[in-house]
This record gives structure tokens, C-alpha cells and sequence, in this order.
């Protein structure tokens, strides 16, 4: 099977990866002529199918036994005068991640933007264009091999990403949309300062040129600001605590499906570049023996977490409530990557890829029940369960996951990020991780108690089940969230090769 | 008022880098029409804004000097204002130098770089314009083309600046277009000849009101020609990929390869221009559609959040 793949595409094996970036860039302004409601919807899922697909046959290429990163040079220069897409499987991992969370959320986005509550009916249109401008720059991020280059896809995802979350219905989304551009325009203006000053040193925007030429320039005071500008800015996009300010509102009034789409992407793609500047551009020798970042991160997560989640605990508006849940999940991430071993950066690897399933699973549910009652705060959640009790269901999966509960995805990356931390001895933060377990089993239960054990409000009594083209796409997630659970091989043999491949240093040619 | 000084100061500080392409951008978007876009902006909100907890300035102060004091730290270690032997002049650069020529057939080696060695990141600053032009539109693009009065003139007594304008505008144009084809010897290309055309018609827009020159651009063709300009730019690059080689290698469009990366540099600056001068005046229309409208219906609070971050991103 995966042989007949590679022969049918081989006549353009060589163009895959820049496939898979020209064409959500192209369906855009294309998306913007058809200006048809039924028809942006199909063609906006078949690109993004497509991308999955791609994505697909190249982490396939480049988990192959032996397999270099594929380079590919566009407009036919060589690296580091022209720019290169380098896909190893660190990207080709996220990539497939994020392609097929895209289009998982993508399928439900038909019904659920008939809502007149998510959005202006004549704004689809925009949504779908603004939509696809955010896959595509964020797919661009994951492939390219340049830093400049990275931080022009990074403006691409950023501004689709305002107007996504400007589009919400709700008049408070205008306001978070404004907080999160400030906050985003000043993380983007970091990361360039800092791609700037590294220019500055060395003379090339290639960042295997600049692995290369790092190291013996470690003691320089201008690569030293150029790294903090950096991963402040970047930090700011992953919603690091105490950088997070701007997600919560964001989250809470973006329609549903976009907040489905950023929680599952967004963050985890600002995630991928602090793991590849952190371990392959500046290396882990720069970045964890003579800057204190794995001290910094430790604090930062386990601080990340315990507030969040506390804050999560007094939300009455649901979709907040998780919005700070991630933050808290960040935490755990960032905590995986500030171990500097393999298992930690496998951990926290792991943890991205199983986050993005829950959460994507929860908002999604969230947009159903949305799209039935009309709103999510707890009031509305009265009774759910027995009006609604397939989405409900889903959406107990969910939560079950997010705390970490065995046979979910969530057990399994909380059991490796705690084996990985008493490896290294750090009991006091493992004991922190259980807390934050607890305080979300108390903020997933407020729902859970809400929507089974109370009566439906008079008016929500005779709400229907949401209808299959959204309950299908949650499902998806669902399963995906019980079968990683359940059956780890995949998931964790792909990102443990990663974190050995980044740590040997096999990764850089 | 400052930042329309502010835009022409760093334009004037491009200069003495040497990069004089950049210093004309920021001239035109920096002094120019951001400037523009400011005002029309404050014509819609207000002019003043409401004061904040004295605690959060001063938190702010706090955070800003460890910022700047961070910069200045970093600058210890730069290596010396236009030493040659400085690794940013040493190792990309200067294979750029001496082979741009050779190699592109450009003697401009700003649209050399710009243009084809990191064509692709070009793409990407198109796209980067396009996706500020539907954010625009999407927020504000749906209030206009009913409320528009023919006859709302803003200027309608400047008579000498009517006569002059109608003199300047056609040379203004002509310029533009001297920019738009002359990028490969000269300072110039797409981004500047599209601001410069852009802000010819936003000229007469000012004059003759924004009635009498959607006659003649409709937002739908803003709309088309803005996405026309990306899709250009593209078909560039899926072309030289039909023909076998690399996204954007140019070098195969044509028999010989120099040729080739002409026919794609000036098609690509012609994407870039289109596309540019569309979103500028798409959103010109928009900001000024809604600060019409406000003005006849005054419905009070209801576009002013929105111009606001619009402005914002717009100004980015």
C-alpha cells in the first residue's frame, strides 16, 4: 500500500512539500472569487484534505528507514542564498497534525456557520479565506528552513488569525481581537528583532547555516539578546503564562469552529518553533547550560498550571473555561521541553499532539451545543446530557482526557512527562503535575454535574441531538482520543525518534 | 502628525543604510498613506482617549526600559556601522554582490534579492498584504455602496487644489507605472509603484468624494484585482513548477535563462503592484465608506472598535 502511494506520486515526488504550501496560498484568493456560501465550504475542505494528504506521504518519506530531511529549493537557488523547505520528521509530524485537525474541524464548519450567532451570514466567505490564509501560514512556518522566512508565514497565520477571531458575532470579540494584536504584533516584532540581531552575527537567514555557525559565537552578548527577544516573542504566541493574556477573550468569542481550529494548531505550531530554535538553531548546550531557560520554563509551566487552572475553576462561560485549560496544558508542554533529556522533549511532543485532540474534540462539542441552545455558559449546560447525550458523551471523553484518565490520550502523555521528570529526580514538580490533574478534575466535573444531574432550563427541554454533519467530526476526534489511548505504538515511536534524532544532533547535515 | 514624521525620518535613515527601495516604501506607506489613514480614523473615533490606572503606565515603564536597556546591551558585541568585514556584509551578501549579475541579469541587486533569490519570501510579504486587505474588508467592507451620496464632496470649495490635483494626478500615475518597470535597473518595483498608484487614486478620492470614483473602481473590482495580483504571482511559480524544476525558478520560462528571469521578475512585480495598490485603496474605500456613513447616520458606536484594531493591523 504505502509503496503503490510513493509510485503513483512519484512523478511529482519532488514537488511535494512545496505543494502542500502553494496550495492553500492559492485557494485563497481563489476562495475570495467563488464568494459562494456552499462551494467555499467544499472547496476549502477539498484543500485541506489535500494538504492532509500531503502531509501525510511526506512524514511517510521521512520516517523511512535512513531517510535524510528532504530539502527543496525554491526558485532553484541553493541554500543559504535562496530559501529551503527542510522537512525532517519533527515537521512532517507537526504538519500532519495540524492538516488534519484543519480538516477534521473543517468538516463540521458548514452547519456550524449557519449558527447567526457565530457569525454574519455574509461574512462566510471571508471566514473561509481568512481560514485558509491561517493554514497556509502556519503550514508554511513548519516547512520552511529559513528564519526570515519563518517569520513572514508567522505574519501571514497572525493577521488571518485577528480576522477569524474579529469575526465572531459577539461584540467582545472586536475588543479581544484588539488585545490579541497588540500582544501578537509586539511577539512578532521580538522574533524579528531577534532573527535580526542573529543576521547581524552571522551573516545568513538559513537556520541549519546558523546551527552551524552558532556555536562558536555562544559567548557574544548580541546573540545572547537576540535569543531572549526571540523566544520572548514566540513565547507570547504560545500563550505561556504569564504571556497568556490575550487568549482567554480570544478563544471565548471566536466563532466555535475557529477556536477548534487555533486550539488545536495555532499554539502548537508556536510550540514547533520554540523546539526547533531552542534544540536545533541555538542547539541545547546554548540554550540550557549558559541561558537558565530550563529554570525559567519550570517555573513559568508549573506557575502556568496551577494558576490557570484555578482561574479555569471559576469560569461560568465554558469556552473561557477551557481557554485557560490550555494555558494550563501549555504548561505542561513547556515543562516536557525544559527537561532538556529526550524523554522531557518526548513528552511535551506527545502532549501536543494529544492536546490538540482534546481540545479540538471539546470546542467542537462546545459549537454543537452552541449551535442547538444558544449559548455555553453553565446555566445553559443545565441538562444537556439527557437532551443532548452523544455530544455529551463526546464531550465527557474529552474532559476525562484533559484530566488523564487511563485508556484516554491524556494518561498517556502525563505518564511519560512523569517518568521523564522522576528520571531526573524532580519529585516537587512531578507533585505539582498531580495537583494540576486534581484542580482540572474539579473543573470538568462543574460541567459534567451540570449537564447530567441537573434539569434542562424550560425553554432548553426539547433541544434535539445536533445533527450528524457536526456530531461525525467530533466522533472522529473522539475515537482518535480513545485509540491513541489505547494503542500508543504511532504516536509515541514517531516522537520518540524525534527527540533522540534532535538530541543527537542526526537532524543537522 | 508624529508619526507622519516618524515615517519620513526612518525613510530618510533607509537612505543613508543604502537602501534606498526600502526608504521609498516607507516614504509613500510610512509618511504617507499611514498617516492618511490615521486621520480618517480619528475622524471616526475621536480624538482622545480615556485615562488608564496611573499603576498599569508605570508597570509599563517598568517593562520598557528592561526592553530598551536589553537592546542597547545587545548592541555591545555588533560589529561596526558598514564595516565590510562584518559577518552580515561577509558571507550571503557577498555572494550576492558579485554574482547577481551573473546569475539574475538584474542590475538592481535589491530586486535581484527580492525578487528571485527570496522570491518566495516576496510571495509570502504579497500574501501577508492580501490577508490585511480581506481582514479589512471582512470587518468593514459590508457598510458601504448604499449609504454613498453622489454629491458628498468633502472638498468641494478647494478650487486650486481641484485644478492642481487634476494636473498632478495623471503624472502621479505615470510615475508609478516608470516605478512598476524600471524596478530591475532602478530603485522601484511592485510595492512602491502599487502604493504610489494607490495613492493617486486615494488623491482624487479626497477631492472629488468617494461617489464619483467608485463610478470608476468598484469595490468589486478592488476586491477581484487583489486577489488577481496574488494568483499572478503564483501562476508564476506553478509554471515554472509545470516545466519540471523548482517553485518560482524563473530561469526555465524562457530559452535562456537570464531571459527567463527577467519575463518572471517583471511579472511577479506585477502581481505584487496590482495587488498592493488594490488593498490600499480597498482599504482607503472601506475607512472612508464608514466615516461617511457615521457622518450622515451618525449611529454612534458601532464601527469605531473596529476601525480602531483595523487601523492597527493595517499600520503593521
Amino acid at each position: 500500500m504505502e509503496n503503490w502511494l510513493m509510485e503513483t506520486f512519484l512523478w511529482n515526488n519532488q514537488q511535494l512539500p512545496v505543494l502542500q504550501i502553494v496550495v492553500p496560498l492559492l485557494a485563497a484568493p481563489l476562495c475570495l472569487l467563488i464568494n459562494h456560501r456552499w462551494y467555499n465550504w467544499l472547496f476549502t475542505l477539498a484543500v485541506s484534505s489535500f494538504s492532509f494528504f500531503v502531509a501525510a506521504l511526506l512524514l511517510l518519506q521521512v520516517s523511512q528507514e535512513g531517510a535524510e530531511p528532504i530539502s527543496y529549493y525554491l526558485g532553484g537557488w541553493l541554500p543559504p542564498y535562496g530559501i529551503e523547505i527542510r522537512i525532517d520528521q519533527l515537521n512532517a509530524f507537526v504538519l500532519m497534525l495540524i492538516t488534519a485537525m484543519s480538516t477534521v474541524v473543517l468538516l463540521s464548519a458548514h452547519t456550524s456557520l449557519e449558527n447567526k450567532i457565530e457569525i454574519a451570514p455574509d461574512k462566510n466567505t471571508y471566514l473561509y479565506v481568512a481560514y485558509l490564509l491561517c493554514l497556509a501560514g502556519l503550514v508554511g512556518i513548519l516547512l520552511t528552513g529559513d528564519a526570515f522566512n519563518l517569520f513572514v508565514f508567522l505574519e501571514v497565520s497572525s493577521l488571518a488569525t485577528y480576522t477569524l477571531i474579529a469575526l465572531g458575532r459577539d461584540r467582545r470579540a472586536l475588543w479581544a481581537t484588539f488585545q490579541y494584536l497588540v500582544m501578537g504584533t509586539i511577539g512578532a516584532t521580538f522574533i524579528l528583532i531577534g532573527i535580526g540581531l542573529l543576521y547581524m552575527k552571522t551573516g545568513t537567514l538559513n537556520m541549519a547555516d546558523l546551527a552551524q555557525r552558532l556555536p562558536e559565537l555562544s559567548e557574544s552578548r548580541t546573540i545572547f539578546v537576540a535569543f531572549c527577544f526571540f523566544i520572548v516573542g514566540v513565547c507570547l504566541k504560545i500563550a505561556l503564562f504569564p504571556l497568556h493574556f490575550w487568549l482567554p477573550n480570544a478563544y471565548a468569542y471566536a466563532p466555535t469552529v475557529v477556536t477548534a481550529f487555533l486550539a488545536a494548531s495555532a499554539t502548537k505550531v508556536a510550540l514547533y518553533i520554540v523546539i526547533r530554535f531552542v534544540f536545533f538553531v541555538f542547539g541545547v548546550e546554548f540554550s540550557f547550560t549558559i541561558i537558565p531557560l530550563e529554570k525559567v520554563f519550570v517555573i513559568l509551566g508549573t506557575l502556568g498550571i496551577i494558576i490557570a487552572s484555578l482561574v479555569a475553576i471559576k469560569q461560568q462561560n465554558i469556552k473561557r473555561m477551557l481557554a485557560y485549560s490550555s494555558v494550563a496544558q501549555i504548561g505542561y508542554m513547556v515543562l516536557g521541553v525544559s527537561l532538556s533529556t529526550a524523554a522531557g522533549l518526548m513528552a511535551g511532543l506527545l502532549h501536543l499532539f494529544n492536546h490538540a485532540l482534546m481540545k479540538g474534540a471539546l470546542f467542537l462539542a462546545l459549537g454543537s451545543i452552541l449551535y442547538r441552545i444558544g449559548g455555553v455558559t453553565l446555566r445553559h449546560m443545565q441538562g444537556v446530557g439527557k437532551t443532548m447525550p452523544f455530544t455529551m458523551a463526546a464531550f465527557l471523553v474529552g474532559g476525562l482526557s484533559i484530566i488523564g484518565v487511563p485508556l484516554t490520550v491524556g494518561f498517556v502523555s502525563k505518564w511519560y512527562l512523569l517518568q521523564a521528570m522522576l528520571a531526573e529526580g524532580w519529585y516537587v514538580v512531578s507533585i505539582i503535575i498531580l495537583i494540576g490533574s486534581l484542580l482540572s478534575v474539579i473543573y470538568i466535573w462543574k460541567i459534567v454535574e451540570v449537564a447530567y444531574f441537573k434539569p434542562a432550563l424550560p425553554n432548553n427541554a426539547n433541544v434535539k441531538e445536533s445533527p450528524l454533519s457536526l456530531l461525525i467530526p467530533i466522533w472522529i476526534l473522539v475515537a482518535a482520543n480513545i485509540y491513541f489511548g489505547i494503542d500508543t505504538r504511532l504516536p509515541v515511536a514517531l516522537t520518540e525518534q524525534i527527540s533522540i534524532q534532535l538530541f543527537q544532533g542526526v537532524a543537522i547535515p | 502628525m508624529l508619526s507622519g514624521i516618524y515615517g519620513l525620518l526612518s525613510a530618510t535613515l533607509f537612505v543613508v543604510l543604502d537602501a534606498v527601495d526600502v526608504a521609498f516604501t516607507e516614504a509613500a506607506v510610512g509618511a504617507g498613506i499611514s498617516t492618511l489613514l490615521m486621520l480618517t480614523t480619528l475622524s471616526i473615533t475621536g480624538r482622545y482617549e480615556i485615562q488608564r490606572p496611573k499603576i498599569q503606565s508605570q508597570i509599563a515603564l517598568v517593562l520598557t526600559t528592561i526592553t530598551g536597556a536589553l537592546l542597547i546591551y545587545g548592541t555591545l558585541d555588533m560589529p561596526y556601522f558598514g564595516s565590510t568585514d562584518s559577518p552580515a556584509n561577509a558571507h550571503v551578501a557577498d555572494y550576492y554582490l558579485s554574482n547577481a549579475l551573473g546569475q539574475t541579469g538584474v542590475p538592481n541587486f535589491v530586486t535581484a534579492v527580492l525578487a528571485s533569490y527570496r522570491g518566495y519570501d516576496t510571495f509570502g510579504e504579497l500574501v501577508v498584504i492580501f490577508t490585511a486587505g480581506v481582514s479589512v474588508l471582512a470587518l468593514l467592507g459590508t457598510v458601504s455602496d448604499k449609504t454613498m451620496s453622489d454629491d458628498h464632496q468633502p472638498m468641494h470649495q478647494h478650487l486650486i487644489l481641484r485644478v492642481t490635483s487634476k494636473m498632478l494626478i495623471p503624472v502621479i500615475m505615470v510615475f508609478g507605472l516608470y516605478v512598476q518597470f524600471h524596478g530591475d535597473f532602478g530603485p522601484g518595483g511592485g510595492f512602491q509603484a502599487g502604493v504610489i498608484f494607490a495613492a493617486a487614486i486615494i488623491l482624487y478620492c479626497m477631492l472629488f468624494g468617494l461617489g464619483v470614483a467608485k463610478e470608476v473602481i468598484s469595490l468589486g473590482m478592488v476586491r477581484f484585482c487583489a486577489a488577481l495580483g496574488v494568483l499572478l504571482y503564483g501562476a508564476v511559480g506553478v509554471v515554472s513548477m509545470l516545466k519540471g524544476e523548482a517553485f518560482l525558478n524563473y530561469s526555465v520560462l524562457a530559452s535562456d535563462a537570464l531571459v527567463g528571469q527577467h519575463i518572471g521578475i517583471i511579472v511577479i512585480e506585477l502581481g505584487v503592484g496590482i495587488t498592493v495598490a488594490a488593498v490600499m485603496i480597498s482599504v482607503f474605500f472601506t475607512f472612508t465608506g464608514s466615516a461617511e456613513e457615521d457622518d450622515s447616520a451618525f449611529d454612534a458606536s458601532s464601527p469605531s472598535d473596529a476601525t480602531e484594531s483595523n487601523s492597527k493591523q493595517v499600520s503593521q
